[in-house]
């Protein structure tokens, strides 16, 4: 048994069990110390995912290879970035508490697992650390009505896709008779046609994974859940475990069950197909910014999936790049979420940015490079996220999924446009001064996002290598 | 005489699944009805699990039972939590109540 290969998952536990006692013994406020050493271990972590050998451990339960190391390097920046955009925001709102930090944690371990799992145990046991730790932090501003709502209506959702999940699990177990990734893409190759057991237990577990992504006709959680919770909370909801979710549906589809592609495949055209329309029109009325990018994560989903959908190794390979685009560019527009704040109260709706274009130009050019980019204007990062996938989806002969892609981001760019509208041509106060954090932030995804298209080769290779790993 | 195989368990297993999606759609009385249900559709999911493990005479079924219980044990910790500090900001645990958040 090759223990070695979940150091990264073992050294974040640690560093969680650590902090946690670390946060409990002092009498005094504890929060920026949890947090600085939380941050401390996803470095830590990154860098153990870097330097981690491939191969499997745990009679096959766990695998670590390019793609999952792919995939947890943008989990554990995702979730460092989202930390990050936190902690000045939780201490203003009197929200600083050192559970924050470890929640963010614990799901990011869970998340690690989530990518790494080869095995439905496993699969679940990712998926509940993740989920649990959500439903915590969804809720995590627990004297207002709005958070407790969020918190109570992801909890009850989440819980019924976890049912959906495990009953879906039930009887591929049953009629595979195993639960190792490996082994059922064996059972599957060896019977004669798609055992119809087989398939339904699939198409649960697709259910329950599109829920997980907020994917069409499963994403009625996602705009409540994503006004209600606090800011920074959202951000981290629309960053990493949207990856990592995005990943073991990938895993799955592509892996155990790799030779009933003709099953999946019209499941996940019509989601991407659903998830597109919807997020481009949806959100057009839209006064809530949060909402707004609630439906606008919605969309980018759908286009991440038509990589999938595809099922050709460009196509995954499109995916995954768009997934890393979206992260941070997300990241970045969040970033300007959070720092919307006129003496001392936090603001969610779009007619607060007016006026930013004078008031503070740098961050109205930072978030005028994050919508167009979410837009899909070139030269920014997110038009060649939407170029590979489309490029896929033409080649692979899908016409009706790049033609409504192509539209439905035509319609979406008049949401993301009405924003830099409202910022240059409306006038209002000036917001608070932001904190240095945020500044940080802005700046690293807002270079990344401009400049993605001087340096995209590290990237694709980087995503070829994970892709060759997925499917080779 | 009538035998009991797996095709029974499988069915009962499939009735309580159904029963506990529909106690969570059809319900309009109150949110500790829907807890109730999600932990009827983890049940169901148990006895799959067992039914399986014993039919197919291999022992990875239990152990998956064994951890859903022990995670659904959890999951109705944190949702009590989570339905409690509701109340408390909102008097009521009312289905119908939960509305605040829409459009």
């Amino acid at each position: 048994m090759n223990w070695t290969l979940i150091l990264p998952e073992l050294a974040l536990a640690l560093v969680g069990l650590v902090a946690m006692v670390a946060g409990v013994l002092p009498k005094r406020d504890t929060t920026f110390g949890v947090s600085m050493g939380v941050l401390g271990g996803l470095l830590l972590a990154g860098v153990l995912v870097l330097a981690q050998p491939e191969g499997n451990a745990f009679g096959g339960q766990y695998v670590a290879d390019a793609f999952t190391r792919f995939m947890k390097l943008l989990v554990v920046a995702g979730a460092a970035l989202g930390l990050l955009l936190a902690i000045d925001w939780n201490a203003k709102e009197g929200l600083s508490k050192f559970e924050f930090p470890l929640l963010v944690l614990f799901s990011t371990i869970g998340m690690m697992i989530m990518v790494s799992a080869n095995d439905l145990i496993a699969l679940y046991m990712g998926l509940e650390l993740l989920s649990l730790s959500l439903y915590v932090i969804a809720a995590f501003n627990r004297d207002s009505e709005r958070s407790s709502e969020a918190g109570l209506k992801y909890f009850v959702l989440g819980a019924l896709a976890s049912g959906l999940l495990l009953y879906g699990s039930s009887l591929i177990y049953g009629f595979s008779g195993t639960t190792n990734f490996d082994r059922i893409a064996d059972a599957i190759s060896s019977a004669e046609g798609a055992p119809f057991g087989l398939v339904v237990g699939l198409v649960f577990v697709l259910a329950a994974l599109a829920f997980k992504v907020s994917a069409v006709p499963f994403h009625m959680w996602t705009p409540d859940v994503y006004e209600g919770a606090p800011t920074p909370v959202t951000a981290f909801f629309a960053s990493a475990p949207k990856v990592a979710a995005i990943a073991l549906l990938v895993r799955v589809a592509a892996g155990p069950f790799g030779d009933l592609v003709a099953q999946w495949q019209q499941v996940i055209v019509l989601c991407s197909l659903g998830s597109m329309i919807l997020g481009a029109l949806a959100a057009i009325g839209q006064k809530n910014i949060k909402r707004l990018m609630a439906y606008s994560s919605i969309g980018h989903v759908g286009y991440a999936l038509m990589g999938l959908a595809v099922g050709s190794e460009l196509g995954v390979r499109g995916l995954l790049l768009y997934m890393a685009i979206y992260l941070f560019t997300n990241v970045g527009a969040f970033a300007v979420l959070i720092a919307m704040r006129r003496k001392g109260r936090a603001l969610e709706g779009i007619d607060d940015l007016a006026g930013l274009g004078k008031t503070d130009p740098a961050m109205a050019l930072a978030m005028t490079l994050f919508m167009l980019s979410m837009a899909g204007i070139p030269p920014l990062a997110g038009f060649f996220g939407k170029l590979y996938v489309f490029l896929a989806a033409v080649q692979g002969g899908f016409w009706t999924l790049a033609v409504v892609g192509v539209l439905s981001s035509a319609v979406s760019a008049y949401y993301y446009l009405r924003v830099i509208k409202v910022m240059f041509f409306d006038s209002g106060e000036a917001l608070d001064p932001r904190p240095a954090s945020l500044s940080m932030v802005l700046a690293g995804t807002g270079l990344f996002t401009t400049f993605f298209f001087l340096f995209p080769a590290p990237f694709l290779a980087a995503a070829q290598a994970a892709v060759a790993a997925l499917l080779g | 005489m009538l035998t009991i195989g797996l095709g029974h368990y499988l069915t009962v297993s499939a009735i309580l699944f159904v029963l506990g999606i529909f106690g969570i759609f059809m319900n309009r009385k109150n949110v500790i009805v829907i807890l109730m249900s999600l932990e009827l559709i983890l049940l169901s999911v148990n006895l799959n699990m067992v039914a399986f493990s014993s039919a197919l005479q291999d022992l990875t079924g239990q152990i998956f039972a064994l951890f859903v219980l022990t995670v659904a044990a959890a999951e109705a910790a944190i949702g009590l939590a989570i339905l409690v500090i509701y109340f408390r900001n909102r008097g009521s645990i009312e289905v119908e109540d939960v509305s605040t958040l829409k459009g």
